[in-house]
């Protein structure tokens, strides 16, 4: 995700990377990893500290000074078999819920102009 | 594409999502609305996918199940087609532009299985979770690509890239996608989108060490989709 200040709101993060903020930790499925006590209270979230917990890379541009924090480095491309939430707008520009599919099979399936 | 297939098959309880991997909007949504699609048509300038799902190529598939479990992670995913363009007789063609003649060549080498997906599809959505095809969360876990260090930052700098190309700072775009072939190679998305940019037949440009036609070269036109593992779950 991009970042222009190193201070995460945590819902901005569970929406953009799919780890919610629980008491026992940041969770995606059944995946909970713990975090320092300091970070569960308070209202934003450090974006180092998420780094190295999760094993998100953090990477700076400093002439447009913005940072992006990757995903996490967990050994496979899928931390949980749980979808991930996706919003993306359809091609007239309405934004598009994943999880308004709930209760049908989906095939994604990707393609592009290029 | 992906029309009517998805017309057959939704009535037994599939819906189709085509996502276009574009950074240029508008390029995908001609293409879009020349085919009038009844299902979600989505576009995702920010490759968005590779880094949730574990997208390499288009065209992936994912398929997911009425609770929202992934059963079968990324692959490729071809539809069959009444007619298949014959690569090689486009690029004997003497009409064909020269710096295109080598990618058709190399194209007409590519392996797809679209038979193979199809059928794999339709037993799934009759069957469901009996289908040999439907994979268990760790299966599927373990069949997702991998994710170490390297891909997590190739997904990183290839956002960031494109965050930059997008807000008015073109030229910082290039150094942190040079950094994404380099750390994830087999990523076919990220290079194709930057090469695109560089130049519409993907060709070597300038900007980048590399183009299709050198990069399919060196892992073989025959290997460019890995084949679809239609094998039940490994035994523990």
């Amino acid at each position: 995700m991009i970042l222009k200040t190193l201070d995460i709101d945590p819902k901005d993060f569970e929406s953009r990377t799919g780890w919610a903020i629980k008491p026992e930790g940041a969770c995606k499925g059944e995946v909970c990893v713990p975090l320092p006590a300091g970070a569960i209270s308070g209202a934003r979230l450090d974006a180092h500290m998420l780094s190295e917990r999760l094993g998100m890379p953090l990477i700076h541009d400093a002439d447009a000074k913005v940072w992006c924090l990757g995903p996490e480095a967990m050994g496979r491309a899928l931390t949980t078999a749980h979808a991930p939430e996706l919003v993306l707008p359809d091609y007239q520009g309405k934004q598009f819920h994943l999880s308004s599919l709930r209760g049908q099979k989906v095939l994604i399936v990707t393609w592009s102009s290029w | 594409m992906w029309q009517a297939l998805r017309n057959e098959l939704h009535p037994h309880g599939l819906e189709i999502v085509t996502i276009a991997l574009d950074v240029d909007t508008e390029a995908a949504r001609q293409w879009i609305e020349q085919t009038k699609p009844n299902h979600p048509s989505l576009i995702d300038r920010a490759h968005r996918v590779d880094e949730l799902f574990g997208v390499i190529n288009v065209p992936n598939g994912v398929w997911i199940d009425e609770e929202g479990m992934i059963v079968r992670p990324v692959e490729q995913a071809w539809p069959e087609r009444d007619s298949a363009p014959d690569w090689q007789k486009m690029a004997d063609s003497p009409d064909i532009p020269e710096q295109l003649r080598e990618t058709l060549q190399l194209a007409s080498h590519i392996v797809i299985q679209p038979k193979e997906y199809t059928s794999a599809l339709r037993d799934w959505v009759v069957k469901g979770k009996a289908s040999r095809y439907a994979l268990p969360p760790q299966e599927v876990i373990r069949r997702s690509g991998p994710r170490g260090q390297a891909q997590a930052q190739a997904a990183a700098y290839f956002e960031l890239g494109q965050f930059l190309w997008e807000t008015g700072k073109r030229h910082l775009a290039p150094r942190h996608w040079r950094e994404v072939h380099r750390l994830q190679p087999d990523n076919w998305t990220y290079k194709r989108q930057a090469w695109s940019l560089a130049d519409p037949f993907q060709g070597q440009s300038e900007l980048y060490d590399s183009c299709w036609v050198k990069d399919v070269k060196k892992i073989g036109a025959e290997n460019y989709y890995p084949p679809l593992n239609l094998s039940p779950p490994s035994a523990k």
